[in-house]
């Protein structure tokens, strides 16, 4: 018997030794039997078990090992944003009970994840301007991809028009997701976009990948004309400030909620917002929550509509999509409820003048320019005099993390992103920087 | 309808809904005024003009959340024996890893070389994950056991076209498997063949042979199965697959059972996910965040999901960089994986070593054995021999009095015990499927055999008591039909516009 | 509504299929189709219904929508082959009416049937009872 003691295990050799006795078993191997001999109890070559005093060392090692924005000014976006997140936030996500409980699929102990989770499909609609949502999904990526297949399942169609305008990342999402069942992605120039009878739906990312804002008005018409249905891949912050998706008549909206008080963690856990039409809400992907009574007339919560989903339909289910990211859209309410009206206005505000000032003051600087007019968000182009990532280099020298380098979508291109964390100060160091790094000599390459 | 009671009337008022409560000019946040000359405003056609968002102060949000919490059940404060869903306890020293700021301030598109510890760790952690399963490679991609699942029969598409044999179409999934595997299946443009099981839980051998025809992809299946059995063939189905040009998927579902004590590639696996979220003691969440990593043998390598983390070594010194592998089934997320996820289940795993992870599935299956030794004479057991880590009742008998695995389930809840999973697996009647896991004491075993027990008993004598469970909760059982037939998923304005009386 | 415990009962003047739909030929050469009180009472609670629009042709015994509860959705066969007149309102908008009165208001479809002579491949009430004796 071993005798392997750990805070995690709390039974005891003793009371080991008297569950072995009542199923009648004398040596615990016997537990296994029904493994082949052959390969029962391989060695198994892991690093000695850690005490927590010496895990938590190892992990603050290797957290140390990064460079992360705070200490160094960042003006990386593309999909994932350095924000303000309230203290709040993080004191209510990491509650035991909402952190450690089950998907709620007993409704009787689970009312405050269902709630929540009403809170959030709610406000997910008022920010976007649907008629319902659901619980969420993995991130903004996989959003997409659900959502263009659930608009070929609703028009029986089988061509996926996407503007080129979109994150090239969500492109590869949603061909690793449409490819397999014949679907056909196109891609089609935001410039003069070709929708046809048998498109199935027009993707638009909303602001797009550079950070500018497409047409909306003008794409909705368009694809409805062809009995296609308008995708919106839409930034919540921007639904703040600007008239959001559901305004202009898109069918299904998607986004990435990172922004909305989730820490980036290099990228998950996230949560993907998923809004559409009512009257698609049957094909509509994932968990969703609804309100209802007991039998004595006491408001509560379910998960509802479930036939659509996996444990039911197998097969052909709506998608195959089972745990997703139900703490992080909880977690994600909290940011809501405590910015609210005002405060989420006032950020998304702040993003514009301060974007704004950004690109006013890199526009000036000789040998760079922004080749992009338009409306912009909080991101946009610069077209450096050097290579991006040369660039880039000589900025972490000087303790700034610079703009992703588009070099392949636009010559020289940075995407820069400003959020309401980048200071005055760390805008204008930004600018001198970039004045001296254009001037530099060519640095020696290391690996 | 009765009188509400004052708990009833306090619940009713705490848990308005935030535009319920919303009072205009309330701030919930403080946000700093601009630090830069203002610039021009947006085109005032693009504005809008509304934004119709809670108004409520931070105290109150607080109390709000939290009052909403403890109408939870949880790990952190009830028994969970929830069948295949491995709800173990959650360690607190992952959570606070995850957030330090060197890794939850990390954005995922920075340079490589400024992210090299959260890189080390993803390369680790796929290096544990292949020792564990005794595979070849792994991707971290993988957004949740589901997501995983996608990606695994992805692979196995990529594969078979890659030999020019893509008319290999069919994947044999049993009849006991979880939902997500013929659906998964289904997304990857598979058709989905079911296989029996036999008699005993096994997979049905004669099935399968007949089954293994020239379409065949693959075989979809979870071990130990959704039963709670060891699939005594799994050799010879592994072989019997291969023999036909299929590979074998291994949904990694219930790999707390095997942990340390068989490496489902050498039993001859081609690819398997593991959740994080549940082996690998990541909390729940309420639904997520997961993570559905994906182990793969050396014929699937080229075809991971990108991307994987590689190592070399220079002048001496470790390097970690992201790559794609060169037949890539493509990009599963917009980023890399859930890397918060990712952090706890290396922690876990450093925690407890391969003498803790042993440990860890010896504990598990001994509790699942003694609960079946200790209920087995008031509850039908269908598969009459040893179980793994968790084990399949039937409450046929009870159903003869008129009470369903349903009832049983709800007065559960009113012993403090969160129930197990019902009515699944599908191919047994009434099932309830019991998953204690290794991190509950002696004690609480024997204190929910012991409610088990006497539920067996009200349901001889009381059965009334069972068919309104459960009495204790804040809500009773709620009108599922109502909430289907008449959906309301969301806040909307009163009619006149107005909102509901609050404050 | 299901849940409260009521007596199964089978219309004589019905005929029936293995996938518990009901057909019922009326005077004026239409008949109209709906499920069973077993097929009710298996589901439990009808919540939704999907059924195929007026002008759809159906094939004997060939799907032609779908009857969701709560927790289950079960496809639906047709037992003749002909085209959809009309489609119930009622049941569609308050799919209770499945549960409360399966042979009366919870009709699902009325058809034109185009060859009668299937209805000798449908059950009979009693047949029909046989074989679900034999399913519990």
């Amino acid at each position: 018997m071993t005798t392997f003691a750990h805070p995690y295990l709390p039974l005891t050799p003793q009371q080991r030794q008297e569950m072995l006795q009542a199923i009648s078993v004398s040596d615990p191997e016997e537990l296994f039997s029904d493994i082949p001999p052959a390969y029962r109890n391989p060695p198994l070559n892991l690093p000695p078990p850690l005490a927590e005093m010496d895990l938590r060392r190892e992990l603050e090692a290797l957290a140390s090992e990064n460079i992360v924005p705070g200490p160094y000014a960042c003006f990386l976006g593309a999909g994932a944003y350095r924000r303000f997140i309230p203290s709040a936030v993080k004191a209510l996500a990491g509650r035991g009970e909402f952190l450690t409980s089950y998907t709620p699929y007993q409704p009787e102990v689970s009312q405050g994840t269902l709630q929540a989770t009403y809170e959030f499909q709610s406000m997910v609609c008022l920010l976007t301007g649907m008629e319902v949502a659901n619980a969420g999904v993995y991130d903004g990526a996989t959003a997409l991809a659900e959502a263009v297949l659930m608009a070929c399942r609703v028009t029986g169609r089988t061509r996926i028009a996407l503007l080129d305008t979109l994150n090239p990342r969500y492109r590869e999402v949603v061909e690793t997701y449409t490819l397999p069942q014949g679907l056909t992605v196109d891609t089609v120039p935001a410039s003069a976009p070709s929708v046809d009878g048998q498109t199935a739906c027009l993707v638009v990312q909303w602001p797009n990948f550079f950070g500018y804002l497409e047409d909306l008005e003008a794409l909705a018409p368009l694809a409805h004309a062809h009995g296609a249905l308008l995708v919106v891949s839409a930034d919540p912050l921007a639904c703040a400030l600007f008239k959001p998706p559901g305004h202009y008549g898109a069918d299904i909206v998607t986004g990435e909620c990172q922004g909305l008080g989730v820490p980036l963690s290099f990228g998950g856990p996230y949560v993907g917002l998923f809004a559409c039409r009512e009257r698609y809400l049957r094909q509509m992907p994932g968990r969703v929550v609804g309100r209802t009574v007991d039998a004595q007339g006491r408001t509560g919560y379910v998960l509802t509509l479930q036939t659509r989903e996996q444990h039911i339909r197998r097969e052909r289910a709506t998608s195959n999509i089972c745990t997703a990211e139900a703490l992080i859209a909880t977690g994600v309410a909290m940011y809501l409820a405590l910015m609210g009206k005002q405060g989420l206005r006032k950020v998304a505000e702040l993003v514009w003048h301060k974007a704004h000032y950004t690109a006013r003051l890199l526009g000036a600087i000789p040998g760079y320019r922004l080749p992009f007019s338009g409306v912009f968000f909080q991101e946009f182009v610069l077209q450096c005099p050097i290579a991006p990532a040369e660039t880039n280099r000589r900025l972490l020298q000087r303790r700034i993390i610079g703009g992703l380098d588009i070099s392949a979508l636009v010559p020289n291109g940075m995407l820069v992103c400003v959020t309401e964390m980048n200071t005055r100060q760390e805008i204008e160091a930004f600018a001198r920087a970039l004045a001296e790094v254009a001037q530099q000599a060519p640095l020696r390459h290391k690996g | 309808m009765t009188t509400p009671t004052p708990r009833d009337t306090f619940l009713a008022h705490a848990r308005r809904l935030l535009m319920e409560r919303s009072t205009p000019g309330r701030i919930g946040a403080s946000i700093p005024d601009l630090d830069v000359p203002p610039q021009e405003p947006p085109p005032a056609h693009l504005v809008r003009d509304d934004l119709p968002l809670p108004e409520v102060s931070e105290g109150e949000v607080v109390r709000y959340f939290s009052t909403l919490s403890q109408m939870n059940f949880s790990m952190d404060t009830h028994f969970y024996p929830l069948g295949s869903c491995t709800m173990k306890y959650n360690p607190k020293v992952n959570e606070e890893g995850a957030s330090l700021p060197g890794f939850a301030g990390l954005h995922p598109l920075q340079p490589e070389e400024t992210a090299q510890g959260a890189l080390k760790l993803m390369w680790r952690l796929q290096t544990y994950l292949c020792e564990v399963t005794g595979m070849a490679g792994c991707s971290l991609a993988p957004l949740a056991g589901a997501h995983g699942e996608l990606a695994g029969v992805l692979m196995i598409r990529a594969y078979h076209l890659s030999r020019g044999e893509g008319h290999r179409k069919v994947m044999l999934i049993p009849d006991s498997a979880h939902g997500t595997n013929p659906a998964s299946a289904a997304m990857a443009g598979f058709r989905v063949v079911s296989i029996p099981s036999d008699k005993e839980g096994n997979t049905d051998l004669s099935a399968l042979r007949e089954a293994c025809g020239p379409d065949l992809a693959g075989f979809m299946i979870t071990l130990p199965s959704t039963l709670g059995l060891f699939d005594r063939h799994i050799v010879e189905v592994c072989e019997m697959v291969h023999r036909a040009g299929g590979l074998v998927y291994g949904d990694g579902a219930n790999m707390n059972a095997l942990l340390g004590r068989v490496k489902i590639g050498h039993l001859g696996f081609d690819v398997c996910h593991l959740n994080l979220h549940k082996t690998f003691s990541t909390p729940h969440g309420g639904g997520g965040p997961g993570a559905g990593p994906v182990c793969v043998g050396e014929r699937l390598l080229p075809f991971l999901p990108t991307p994987v983390v590689r190592r070399q070594v220079i002048d001496g010194k470790e390097v970690f960089t992201l790559a794609r592998p060169p037949q890539s089934i493509g990009r599963m997320g917009a980023f890399h994986g859930n890397f918060g996820v990712l952090v706890r289940a290396y922690a876990y795993i450093r925690a407890l070593g391969a003498p803790g992870l042993r440990q860890v599935s010896q504990d598990a299956v001994l509790a699942g054995n003694y609960i079946l030794a200790r209920l087995q004479d008031l509850y039908h057991l269908p598969y009459p021999r040893r179980c793994m880590h968790e084990v399949v009742l039937s409450a046929r008998r009870q159903r003869a009095r008129g009470v369903k695995a349903l009832d049983i389930a709800k007065r559960l809840l009113d012993f403090g015990i969160h129930p197990p999973t019902m009515y699944f697996p599908l191919i047994v009647d009434e099932a309830l499927m019991i998953e204690p896991t290794e991190t509950e004491g002696k004690e609480t075993l024997d204190y929910f055999i012991e409610a088990m027990r006497q539920i067996a008993r009200e349901a001889e004598e009381t059965p009334e008591v069972l068919r309104s469970a459960p009495h204790f909760t804040p809500v009773g059982r709620l009108d599922e039909a109502r909430a289907a037939r008449q959906p309301d998923l969301r806040w909307k304005p009163m009619p006149s516009g107005g909102v509901a009386p609050g404050g | 509504m299901a849940g409260m415990e009521r007596k199964p009962y089978y219309p004589p003047d019905l005929r029936y299929t293995r996938e518990h739909e009901w057909v019922r030929l009326l005077e004026d050469g239409t008949a109209l189709v709906g499920i069973t009180f077993f097929a009710q009472d298996q589901l439990g609670d009808v919540v939704f219904l999907n059924l195929p629009p007026p002008g759809t042709r159906l094939t004997h015994m060939g799907k032609m929508g779908e009857v969701e509860s709560v927790k289950a959705v079960s496809d639906l066969f047709s037992p003749l082959s002909g085209e959809v007149v009309e489609v119930n309102r009622e049941a569609v908008e308050h799919p209770e009416v499945v549960n409360a009165d399966p042979y009366g208001r919870g009709w699902l479809v009325k058809l034109r049937p185009s060859n009668l002579q299937e209805m000798d491949a449908l059950l009979t009430a009693q047949e029909y009872e046989a074989y679900i004796a034999g399913k519990g």
